[in-house]
């Protein structure tokens, strides 16, 4: 078994003298190279023991991750993740912003799987507002939410081999991952921070061409999956680092209320998409994948396997697609085309409100959540009937399962810490918001 | 057969008597006002009863009302797999009164209120590792709270004389500019700028 230390600092603890009172440095950076130790104040030290910190600078620390980590020779007694580097006040952010500025925050969170969160916030708003979007529009959502999954899975499946020593499969993936990014980019513009999905619908209405691109590539997909299938569900290597690994059962996965692949990996059949449908998730035909170890290995297959289930959803979504408006048709919510701005005055007033002022949302607070492909992704929203939210609490499945990282690597080895943290699937940009 | 909510509400009600302050079915969402020192007893109960098996805490987050005099609410929000709900409850308090932690209860709360904490300073008794969460080592303020600026307090740089990254004063070329776009044309509630001028001096 390979040991990664790589970039790690590792250092025998300082003497009591040594340690400052408090275990947080008052002023200084997380280098991960100071003096500071991550145990509680006037936790007891145990001399036989050494910390480790591991990142915030570490390939396998996907993201800006400080882990500090205490060791009794190989395995791993306490890990105490330190989190925030990423931190940029989103929500602070979104209190001052109108609802159409908030959105592009959230395509910062998790920028694996950007739409998906702007999902969770359109909800939210529509919610408040009491909207319903036009059938096509909720088809686009959902084919473009997919493809969200497919980008999500594909990057947690290959970097998580590459943290347990493969190097093919991220080339592999990204290849496929490369192509979907270029779908969004011809929806919306941007590959990465689409900001597409409006309040009431989809910015835009995507052309017939790459609904038709989409749906060749579907066709092709599920072969590439083959391949990488070929790669990593029989390898030897990736079995001995996966099954059995960082296993969790029901009970304590619901008592740290994890959800998503997480949960689904210790046998519950749960996913919002089919316990509390939103959008035309009901109309679709899909399976939900459940393992039953909780293991790695099992998150593994599940996430496999949600991606040819999410194939099949986006080849449903563009059979079905049905013709009509994208967004509401509701000019106090989303803006007038640009074609009818030029001739009608309502029209051009309506523009000049929407983008100075915003529209008001209805006072009142509501929870929405969408299943992302991390897990349940829910925005809280308190509204005080003004144009811009009172609070936004963004509920971010990540940051719950990341807390559960002393729980799950107690007892297991140093080299088995970057296979769990790969197989919990942690993005700092939600994490730290 | 899972109740409604407001069946929900009421079965909660008589069950935990005197706790429930305030029940609320708004926007499909059933939300309780419970009192601080009772919390853990109703989340115990949320989790155990076979008519809720609320299990899963999804979510602990604060709302600052500057206004009220308790002015935190600590807002929970519960998922039960078994009955498909949601619920939320809801924690009145001000700086100093702590609130019950749940880490006891439910192991995933412990994340949750540190991130409270950090944000708001509401503090939560029994917790096991009460620190801050996100903001930086040694950060000062709750920056969550409404009456913290969004621009902050302090920045930081590389100093290279130090050698190091320093705080200091933050240091604005442009004044924050909050743009308040209401309309004046809505309700007509205020005086508009600029009327006082139109006033006669004969008092018409």
């Amino acid at each position: 078994m390979r040991i990664m230390v790589g970039g790690t600092h590792v250092r025998v603890r300082p003497p009591p003298l040594l340690r400052l009172s408090s275990p947080r440095c008052a002023g200084g950076v997380p280098s991960g190279c100071t003096t500071m130790s991550g145990a509680p104040a006037g936790a007891p030290v145990n001399e036989s023991t050494i910390t480790l910190n591991f990142g915030p600078q570490h390939p396998a620390a996907h993201g800006v991750l400080r882990l500090v980590l205490e060791l009794d020779g190989e395995v791993v007694t306490r890990v105490d993740p330190h989190i925030g580097l990423l931190h940029r006040g989103t929500e602070k952010l979104i209190e001052y912003k109108t609802y159409m500025q908030a959105l592009p925050y959230f395509d910062r969170l998790d920028y694996v799987c950007p739409m998906n969160q702007e999902h969770g916030f359109s909800l939210a708003v529509e919610k408040l507002l009491g909207l319903e979007v036009p059938k096509r529009g909720q088809y686009i959502r959902v084919l473009f939410c997919e493809i969200g999954r497919i980008l999500n899975h594909l990057l947690q499946v290959t970097t998580q081999a590459l943290d347990v020593g493969a190097l093919t499969p991220p080339l592999w993936g990204f290849e496929e991952r490369e192509k979907l990014m270029i779908f969004y980019e011809r929806a919306s513009g941007a590959r990465l921070h689409a900001n597409y999905f409006r309040t009431g619908g989809v910015h835009q209405d995507c052309p017939p061409e790459l609904l038709e691109d989409v749906y060749v590539w579907t066709d092709t997909f599920p072969k590439v999956l083959d391949d990488l299938e070929t790669l990593l569900t029989e390898n030897r290597i990736f079995k001995q680092r996966n099954v059995d690994i960082g296993k969790i059962n029901r009970a304590d996965a619901e008592a740290w209320g994890m959800s998503g692949p997480m949960l689904r990996s210790t046998g519950v059949a749960w996913d919002l998409r089919r316990a509390q449908p939103y959008e035309c998730y009901n109309d679709l035909e899909f399976q939900i994948p459940i393992g039953k170890n909780g293991d790695n290995y099992d998150r593994y297959l599940i996430r496999m396997e949600e991606m040819r289930q999410a194939t099949k959803i986006m080849r449903q979504c563009i059979e079905r697609m049905p013709d009509g408006p994208v967004m509401t048709e509701d000019n106090k919510i989303a803006p007038p085309k640009r074609a009818e701005m030029k001739r009608s005055m309502e029209a051009m007033i309506h523009q000049f409100k929407l983008f100075t002022e915003g529209y008001r949302v209805p006072e009142g607070e509501v929870y929405a959540a969408v299943e992302a492909p991390k897990g349940e992704f829910g925005v809280y929203l308190v509204s005080e009937g003004a144009n811009k939210p009172y609070r936004c609490k963004i509920r971010a499945p990540s940051f719950a399962h990341l807390q559960a990282m002393d729980y799950m690597c107690k007892g297991h080895m140093l080299a088995d810490v970057s296979a769990i943290l790969g197989a919990l699937d942690i993005v700092f940009g939600e994490i730290d918001r | 057969m899972a109740l409604d909510l407001t069946a929900l509400g009421d079965h909660i009600a008589r069950a935990v008597s005197g706790a429930v302050l305030e029940q609320k079915l708004e926007f499909g969402d059933l939300t309780l006002t419970v009192g601080g020192d009772v919390l853990p007893r109703v989340v115990e109960f949320l989790r155990d009863d076979p008519q809720c098996e609320f299990k899963l805490l999804l979510d602990i987050c604060g709302v600052d009302w500057p206004k009220r005099e308790k002015r935190f609410d600590v807002v929970y929000h519960f998922l039960s797999l078994s009955q498909n709900q949601r619920i939320r409850l809801k924690v009145q308090t001000d700086e100093q009164t702590p609130v019950p932690s749940l880490s006891h209860i439910h192991s995933g709360a412990n994340w949750f209120e540190r991130e409270t904490y950090d944000m708001y300073g509401v503090v939560f008794s029994d917790h096991p590792d009460l620190r801050r969460i996100l903001t930086d080592y040694g950060f000062e303020g709750y920056p969550l709270r409404k009456d913290f600026p969004l621009t902050g307090f302090v920045e930081l740089r590389y100093d290279d004389e130090l050698k190091r990254v320093v705080y200091q004063p933050v240091q604005l070329v442009q004044e924050f500019r909050d743009f308040e776009f209401s309309s004046p044309w809505e309700g007509l509630r205020g005086v508009f700028h600029g009327d006082e001028k139109a006033t006669k001096p004969n008092g018409e």
